[in-house]
């Protein structure tokens, strides 16, 4: 199952989990199903209204930043990671 | 051709075009004044535009005058907050891969209720004449409730001090991350702290148990500005039929579309704007400052107005970078291995929230492999201007505290600086401390290349003279990017992109093109396109444009490759399939006599078909980090506390250097940014919070003259995620010559350089301090 890393600040909701196994084969599905499991998560990372992570929140799945966010596939053993995304010059 | 070619290692590919010097397709325009930057617009008729900014850094805004500006002749308008909509707070991201908090942003351009800074917009006049707008704007009363400003992030944290924002949320989640906002009814959290998160690995406190030596400290940084030649400039056109046209010198036309289109209410394809070229952004030039306010300007004057910034306005209105404090706690074994980093970083955002915070925690331990840490980073509002991207932005900050932190550590341990971090450096497939795992990046490699150079291995002599060495860590951009290659009958190729071309972009773009297709680059016409006639393009930022734009231009080619061979097949009534190209040669695969050059086939394209176009829209993945490492001698005169350059060589791995002397001019570019960073440039304020050095004069920046030629070295270690290996090369080279210069100022007269810059007065201060004096 892919390996979702919570954000410290939200390990709260997570019963201090550092990392949740979730379900799933995009981003989108992790995400839904890491509310499931540990409901409240969403609303810290997702804008529901417009179905799509917030704007200053990266995902980054094995390592890459993906550019199309909730779209993302993940793989089996993918580690996810949700980073405040940075911004260049 | 250039004949210079700069030092090169590990080029591991060898391409006709890829790699090469051509010389850029716009310079000659560039050279001889025909090229057209922000303020040459001159439209018939035209206005001029002038800002009214707030005298004070800390006010509410009762109220604004206008009737006595708007009586002098010559003058047909004035403008406020009043004229647009209130944007929304809420966090919009504009699909240019950039985050914008564009009710921010708005109140940014101009002030809506309080003024925040000094120098804050306030109101704006169009006359016939800059001395007529000038006399009009003096004649605008505005009636304001001066308030105490904050001026620093440590006095903004501080329970009784002044609030910027009432409504301002104090968020602890990295969704928020420009900071928030409590609904209508909310009670305030009267706070100045925008916004605080911190990243975890291991366990720290083990860590710094099994840690046999330890290195503290704490570094502060001041404000400093992007320092790009040319101020900001617009022009906007507002039509009778309600469309709008803006010439302006940006990192992105399309940034300054949809964020004008935004701030007044208006569709995106009713705004068209015309990227002019650009004196220099570096960060700077990603957000609008001038543009909305010209276009106000022209909607209710009905003619078109120029805006164009003096340099006291580019100053103290448009966005340096942030001051920051920041604290390292490193810890390694006896052997020289890192085993546990405390950080925490306070970055001032300036009037609104956004600091380039967390980029500057992300980067400042990315090439190490650390197994515990824990970093801490909080952004805070201040009444100073709002901060603004500046090269690489949060990173030289954050690596100047690391960066001497583990000079001190190395020493401590009797270690060779750069053998120390040969040994800590993160591999492929190590964990970085804010948790994802490092991708393929050439950190040994350029460290190696260091060790290796002419430079670290020639004895420094001299008294009070010494050599540092630090190390750099920049996580490049992509983004949303197209481009369209036309053929042409004679065989010329016109290529239009979406990317202003800041640092030699046009002939990179070209080049991809011209490799693609095997035919000189001298055969590629280059060009910017509008906002009407190239699809989306993320902003001219994030050292992502070789790469994105890279992508979409080597994509477009191969589109114009694969119709070649489809005419050529329909010529020789074969299958596709059986035609090769090779070298701009089309050539049936069995039959060697059936052969067309691109040239012949561009010349029969529309008998066989019609024009040839290829496109490309593209938002690729894998840019890839960048990495840096500085070796720097310097000499410190004792009496005057002066520090010269004597020596510097700046070493990079640049994935694989399109156009190498472009590269080698990013490096050294960012080097002496950097170096003017480290050495003489700040925002210097009096307690008032005005601003004391609003012109070159006294904002010093480095010159030619105070500099040595800046030595680089390119590593190729491929980017395996661009077709011809690309990784960003603008902005790592600004993260560790603060650093460098602080740990060579060390080597040389013994004093820890904390506090940047490193100016004559703070170098004998501290070896005053060192002396007992």
């Amino acid at each position: 199952m892919p390996e979702v890393w919570i954000p410290p600040k939200l390990q709260q909701l997570t019963g201090n989990k550092q990392q949740v196994q979730v379900e799933g084969s995009t981003v989108r599905q992790l995400v839904n199903n890491l509310e499931k499991l540990h409901p409240g998560i969403k609303e810290f990372l997702c804008d529901e209204m417009e179905d799509d992570l917030f704007p200053g929140i990266a995902v980054i799945v094995d390592g890459e930043t993906s550019q199309i966010g909730m779209l993302q596939k993940v793989q089996e053993n993918s580690e996810v990671h949700f980073l405040p995304a940075i911004g260049g010059g | 051709m250039l004949e210079y070619k700069p030092n090169m290692v590990l080029s591991n590919e060898e391409f006709n075009v890829i790699g090469t010097n051509p010389i850029r397709h716009d310079g000659a325009d560039k050279v001889t004044g025909r090229a057209k930057y922000g303020a040459d617009t001159k439209l018939a008729g035209m206005l001029y535009g002038k800002i009214l900014r707030s005298p004070h850094a800390h006010a509410i805004i009762k109220s604004i005058d206008a009737s006595a500006a708007e009586a002098i002749p010559g003058v047909y308008a004035v403008v406020t907050s009043a004229d647009w909509p209130e944007t929304s707070i809420k966090l919009t991201d504009l699909a240019d891969g950039a985050i914008h908090n564009l009710g921010f942003l708005s109140m940014n351009v101009l002030a809506r209720g309080k003024a925040l800074y000094k120098g804050h917009a306030v109101a704006a006049v169009a006359a016939v004449s800059p001395h007529a707008a000038e006399e009009a704007m003096a004649k605008i009363k505005v009636d304001y409730e001066v308030l105490k400003p904050v001026l620093s992030a440590e006095e903004a944290m501080k329970p009784d001090a002044p609030i910027l924002h009432e409504r301002l949320a104090s968020v602890s989640s990295p969704a928020l991350r420009p900071g928030g906002i409590l609904e209508e009814n909310a009670e305030s959290m009267r706070t100045n702290i925008a916004n605080e998160f911190e990243f975890k690995l291991g366990d720290v406190e083990q860590g710094f148990k099994d840690a046999d030596f330890i290195v503290e400290k704490e570094t502060t940084t001041q404000a400093v500005h992007q320092g790009y030649i040319e101020p900001q400039a617009a022009v906007a056109q507002w039509q009778t039929d309600g469309k709008l046209t803006i010439w302006s010198s940006s990192q992105g036309q399309f940034t300054v579309r949809d964020q004008t289109a935004r701030f007044l209410g208006i569709r995106v394809s009713d705004v068209k704007a015309i990227p002019m070229e650009i004196g220099g952004g570096f960060g700077a030039k990603g957000i609008v400052y001038v543009e909305p306010i010209a276009a106000l300007l022209s909607r209710k004057s009905g003619r078109a107005v120029k805006v164009q910034l003096t340099r006291p306005e580019v100053f103290e209105g448009t966005g340096p970078t942030s001051g920051t404090k920041i604290k390292v706690k490193l810890g390694a074994t006896k052997d020289g291995k890192l085993i546990a980093a405390e950080a925490e970083l306070v970055y001032e955002a300036g009037a609104f929230p956004g600091s380039p915070v967390g980029a500057g925690i992300q980067c400042m331990m990315g090439q190490y492999d650390i197994p515990n840490g824990h970093l801490v980073a909080i952004d805070v509002v201040i009444n100073r201007p709002k901060a603004a991207a500046y090269r690489a932005p949060g990173a030289p900050a954050s690596a100047f505290c690391m960066e001497t932190a583990m000079d001190e550590l190395a020493e401590k341990l009797g270690m060779d600086p750069l053998e120390f971090r040969l040994m800590n450096s993160a591999k492929e497939g190590v964990r970085r401390v804010t948790g994802p795992m490092t991708p393929k990046v050439g950190y040994i490699e350029t460290l190696q290349a260091a060790k290796d150079h002419q430079h670290y291995n020639t004895k420094l002599e001299g008294k009070h003279r010494g050599r540092g060495i630090a190390s750099g860590w920049w996580a490049n951009n992509s983004g949303p990017s197209s481009a369209v290659a036309v053929v042409n009958s004679d065989g010329t190729v016109s290529l239009t992109e979406g990317s202003p071309d800041i640092g030699g972009s046009r002939a990179a773009m070209a080049m991809h093109v011209a490799e693609v297709l095997g035919i000189p680059v001298t055969d590629i016409k280059p060009q910017v396109g509008d906002t009407d006639s190239i699809g989306f393009t993320s902003n001219t930022g994030g050292s992502s444009v070789t790469f994105k734009t890279g992508w979409a231009c080597y994509q477009a080619a191969q589109s114009v490759k694969k119709q070649m061979a489809e005419r050529a097949a329909k010529i020789w009534e074969i299958p596709e399939a059986d035609v090769e190209y090779k070298d701009a040669i089309l050539q049936h695969k069995s039959d060697p006599e059936l052969k067309l050059t691109f040239k012949q086939i561009a010349g029969r394209m529309i008998p066989t078909g019609g024009p040839i176009v290829g496109s490309a829209g593209v938002n690729p993945p894998g840019p890839g980090p960048s990495i840096a490492v500085h070796v720097v001698d310097v000499e410190v005169d004792t009496d005057t506390g002066k520090v010269e350059i004597l020596r510097y060589t700046a070493v990079q791995d640049a994935g694989k250097a399109i156009h190498p002397a472009y590269v080698e001019g990013q490096i050294q570019g960012g080097v002496v940014q950097g170096i003017g960073w480290a050495l003489n440039e700040e925002y210097v304020y009096n307690d008032d919070g005005a601003m004391l050095n609003t012109s070159f004069l006294d904002y010093r920046m480095p010159t030619a003259l105070d500099l040595p030629m800046i030595d680089t070295v390119i590593v190729e270690i491929a980017n395996p995620m661009h077709p011809y290996g690309v990784r960003g090369v603008g902005e790592v080279p600004i993260v560790p010559p603060m650093a460098a210069i602080s740990n060579a100022i060390y080597a040389a007269i013994g004093v820890r350089m904390n506090d940047l810059p490193m100016s004559p007065d703070k170098v004998l201060e501290a070896l005053w301090a060192k002396e007992g004096k």
